[in-house]
């Protein structure tokens, strides 16, 4: 069990697993259906290049451990990217079983029977590959997964990690973003034990990373390049973005990062009173945040999107999910307002069709909405470390092979870097960054 | 982490993880690759005159959704010269002074023999492996397999090659005879320091029904060829159980290893080394990694400190039919929570085995034209539950007495773990059929009149 508990009575609760835990005869017989292919398409789509028919080899053969190392040696946070990874787009996506008209290897459910069993088996599975310690020290601002797992690279390789956590609760958004019938929180935070055990890690939450001046339960940049050998900066990005549009300040406007915190681990969290939900945005947090309320029971949910859906971020099988959910997809509008009766309780959202048809506005009435174009950038904090640069979309600028920033002791990685990916992107930016840090330190 | 080291012959070898002699092994920069992928030794393809081979060589069987479950191969020894292929030799023993070297030979005459032993020790072969085995091509010129078949012919080269052997000298057996512990004991009578096995199969692979040649077609006709693979292991393992119990120097098994559990199998049943030819046929070098690690595993799951300590583990109870427990007795269990009502294990009772699993909801009529002859009543009529499951369908019931405990129905139930086998002994002491000969129990009443006076009356 966590050290980080949560409290029960929350909605994520209610939700199912889309794709639970296969059997050992399951798992043996989709196993022997991968044809082991040498140069193998799926292992040139995954983001942290895990040996996909070798893992995959080994289950066939009962060697489930040797398989949960093939995946751990690439990706730490491979059991729950196994559940979290949209493999339809990535490994799987491009398993040659699609030219041939089949259904291509179900390689996130057999990474997740891998990691699973494997860790049940020997919960010191990876922690036996420790190297003796070397004295070294790193900070790691932020737990999401690009830091947890550079956190857990770098105590295999003996260093001291020491994470900096400002929530009470760490994981990032793998613990409080992931869409629930995905992965549960407390599955993030389990994994985020399993690798605080690997070797030398100290997790501090509620410790916030300043840029400068810090309070009482504070540190600030300075501090941080003063007391450690190197820093890893995976502080993700920040609130929600809201459209600076009337109506938009009050109850019943929500960011849809909060909302879907809110499901996962607020037992205070309650929707029940919500009839008819709008989410404004056409990425893949939209169709999260519009799947999770209509599976929570929400009567009516529907997604405004300014294009339409051919071009949307969100992917297109996250969003054929949507619609099976009972999802509503309105095209072609952008909100300029949104509408409160005289009690100030939200009634609608004006929007104004972006065709060219020349339709004119409209009100779309719901009695909520959630905001979902994106998360702001903490770009202060990031500067706050000198030779650190931006690009022109507040993202933190890294030699990508080495995820090293301008300052030679700073590295960053995850969404502050990319502007928001998958945890998959997070995980190899981890790994690439303990990778070199462990070079450097080692070389002296 | 257990050792994986063996000992064989005095020849340390880094795991038992070995080359068969076969085309993986056909040069230097292959053997290379092979241990940088981590297998422990190799025997090179086998040397002697170079030959000259057909095209096309192999053929295999595909079961179901599975490929080459066996293979056959009509390739003769190695088409390269000897002294290309023993350059390459001493070059690999060079820069890989730990990995095992094996040489395997076939050559005709004393005179031949004794210059190939001389030159491949003089490049630095660990062992040499006598190729008595190959069934296709060379038999038929009275080498490989037609020396295997023939003991006392196998001891008269052994003789030979002992006369020069300088290092350990392994026998290679075919499994192309009627028992294959005469050839093994002429080897051990003869002094050699081992024994592999198996050899390949004699087979024919298939016909191509267009052409009427068997396959692997060369031209207008075809030649038997050696089966080796998956489909062979059984085989293989049941003579090397024979073979460990009469030749007490270390063995090397082959025939059809594929992975960890394989040779952990073949290491059970006494093999001190295992050779692999067919699976990195199929999917190469790397499969060595997950026999490695998964060999490791095994035994500290077992707390078995070296995986010498698995060599001959399963021999002894390796027994003749006659010394097994009648007494012991196992009934099947359907897991009423599992069964998704294919109603496989039933129609494999019915047909198959002895009738004993009910559908439930028959009358005595209707079991009867399915062919029970035993009716019992109070069949417990359970509806199928499982997910998965056929709606409607009623979960079979074993009747307990008639059960013989055959295991068919677990054999054929598609679902694991819903089929067990629960011990239920008839008696709590052990007899054996041979305990009955010896007490002049061994009839069984409804036998012949004569059967029963002859052994009545010893």
């Amino acid at each position: 069990m966590s050290d980080y508990s949560l409290p029960d009575g929350r909605l994520e609760e209610q939700l199912g697993d889309k794709a639970p835990l296969y059997s050992r005869a399951e798992a043996v017989a989709e196993a022997n259906r991968c044809i082991y292919c040498v140069d193998a398409p799926c292992i040139a789509k995954c983001p942290t290049s895990i040996d996909i028919p070798t893992f995959i080899h080994k289950i066939a053969t009962d060697n489930v451990r040797g398989a949960a190392r093939t995946i751990f040696e690439e990706n730490l946070l491979g059991a729950s990217c196994a559940r979290v990874c949209p493999v339809e787009v990535l490994c799987a996506g491009d398993c040659v079983y699609n030219q041939w008209g089949r259904e291509p290897i179900a390689i996130g459910r057999l990474q997740r029977y891998a990691t699973t069993n494997a860790l049940a088996q020997d919960a010191a599975l990876l922690s036996k590959t420790k190297a003796p310690s070397t004295g070294k020290k790193i900070a790691l601002v932020g737990s999401g997964p690009a830091s947890i797992a550079a956190a857990g690279h770098l105590a295999l390789d003996g260093h001291r990690a020491v994470i900096f956590e400002k929530k009470a609760i760490p994981g990032g958004l793998n613990t409080l973003g992931i869409a629930p019938y995905k992965l549960k929180a407390q599955d993030a935070l389990d994994e985020i034990d399993m690798v605080l055990g690997l070797g030398d890690i100290e997790l501090r939450t509620g410790v916030g990373v300043v840029a400068a001046d810090p309070g009482e339960g504070e540190v600030s940049a300075a501090q941080l390049l003063e007391e450690y050998d190197a820093v890893f900066i995976g502080i993700g990005l920040g609130p929600d973005n809201y459209l600076g549009i009337d109506g938009e300040d009050g109850a019943g406007v929500y960011g849809a990062v909060e909302m879907i915190e809110r499901i996962k681990v607020d037992p205070g969290f309650d929707i029940s009173s919500m009839k008819s939900v709008a989410v404004l945005g056409g990425g893949n947090t939209a169709i999260d945040i519009a799947r999770e309320l209509a599976q929570l029971g929400v009567p009516d949910v529907f997604m405004v999107y300014r294009k339409t859906a051919a071009v949307m971020s969100g992917y297109r099988h996250e969003m054929d999910g949507g619609l099976k959910d009972g999802v509503r997809l309105v095209e072609n509008r952008q909100p300029i307002a949104i509408v409160r009766d005289l009690g100030g309780e939200v009634v609608g959202v004006d929007v104004e069709d972006t065709s060219g048809g020349g339709a004119g506005g409209e009100t779309l009435a719901c009695d909520a909405v959630a905001f979902a174009i994106g998360q702001s950038r903490l770009t202060v904090l990031a500067k706050a470390f000198p030779g650190v640069e931006l690009d022109d979309k507040g993202r933190v600028v890294v030699d990508d092979e080495t995820a090293k920033t301008g300052n030679t002791k700073v590295f960053a990685g995850g969404d502050c870097v990319n502007g928001g990916k998958e945890v998959v992107n997070a995980a190899e930016h981890g790994k690439r960054a303990a990778r070199e840090i462990t070079r450097m330190l080692n070389a002296g | 982490m257990a050792d994986l080291s063996i000992d064989f012959c005095g020849v340390k070898s880094p795991n038992p993880f070995w080359l068969a002699s076969a085309p993986p092994t056909n040069s230097g920069d292959q053997v290379k690759r092979a241990f940088d992928a981590g297998w422990g030794g190799a025997v090179w393809k086998t040397l002697g005159n170079p030959i000259v081979n057909v095209s096309s060589r192999f053929g295999a069987v595909d079961y179901g959704n599975t490929k080459m479950m066996g293979l056959n191969n009509i390739e003769l020894i190695t088409d390269r010269p000897l002294e290309v292929n023993l350059r390459e030799m001493a070059d690999v023993k060079k820069h890989y002074p730990k990995n095992t070297l094996i040489a395997s030979l076939m050559v005709d005459t004393k005179d031949e023999w004794h210059e190939i032993v001389k030159k491949v020790q003089g490049v630095g072969s660990d062992l040499i492996e006598l190729n008595f085995g190959c069934p296709h091509g060379m038999c038929e010129r009275g080498m490989g397999s037609a020396v295997g078949a023939e003991p006392e012919v196998l001891k008269t080269i052994v003789g030979w090659v002992m006369e020069v052997a300088e290092v350990p000298v392994i026998v290679k057996l075919t499994p192309n005879i009627g028992d294959i512990t005469e050839p093994a004991i002429a080897a051990l009578e003869s002094g050699a320091s081992a024994v592999s096995l198996i050899n390949t199969i004699k087979s024919i692979v298939g016909v191509d029904l267009d052409l009427m040649v068997p396959r692997p077609v060369v031209g207008n006709a075809s030649s038997n060829g050696g089966y080796c693979g998956p489909a062979v292991k059984p085989i293989a393992l049941h003579l090397l159980g024979q073979v460990a119990h009469v030749f007490p120097k270390p063995i090397s098994g082959i025939g059809g290893i594929s992975n960890w559990r394989d040779a952990a199998e073949f290491m059970a049943l006494g093999s001190t080394s295992v050779q692999v030819c067919t699976a990195v046929m199929h999917y190469g070098y790397r499969i060595v990694e997950d026999m490695i690690e998964g060999l490791n595993d095994f035994l500290d799951d077992k707390g078995i400190a070296s995986s010498r300590g698995l060599v001959g583990k399963a021999v002894p109870q390796y027994q003749n039919w006659g010394n097994l427990d009648l007494n012991y007795h196992v009934v099947a269990d359907i897991d009423p929570d599992k069964c998704i009502g294919c109603q496989l294990c039933f129609v494999a009772c019915m047909d198959g085995s002895h009738q004993c699993i009910h559908i439930p909801g028959m009358d005595d009529a209707a079991k009867k034209k399915a062919g029970h002859v035993v009716f019992p009543t109070d069949i417990p009529d359970r509806p199928v539950t499982a997910e998965g499951g056929t709606p409607g369908a009623r979960i079979p019931w074993v009747h307990e007495e008639e059960c013989v405990g055959c295991n068919l129905c677990q054999l054929v139930c598609p679902v694991e773990g819903t089929v067990t086998m629960r011990e239920k002994r008839k008696a709590p002491e052990k007899e054996t059929w041979n305990d009955r000969i010896n007490a002049g129990t061994d009839v069984v009443p409804g036998g012949l009149d004569a059967t029963a006076k002859a052994r009545g009356a010893k």
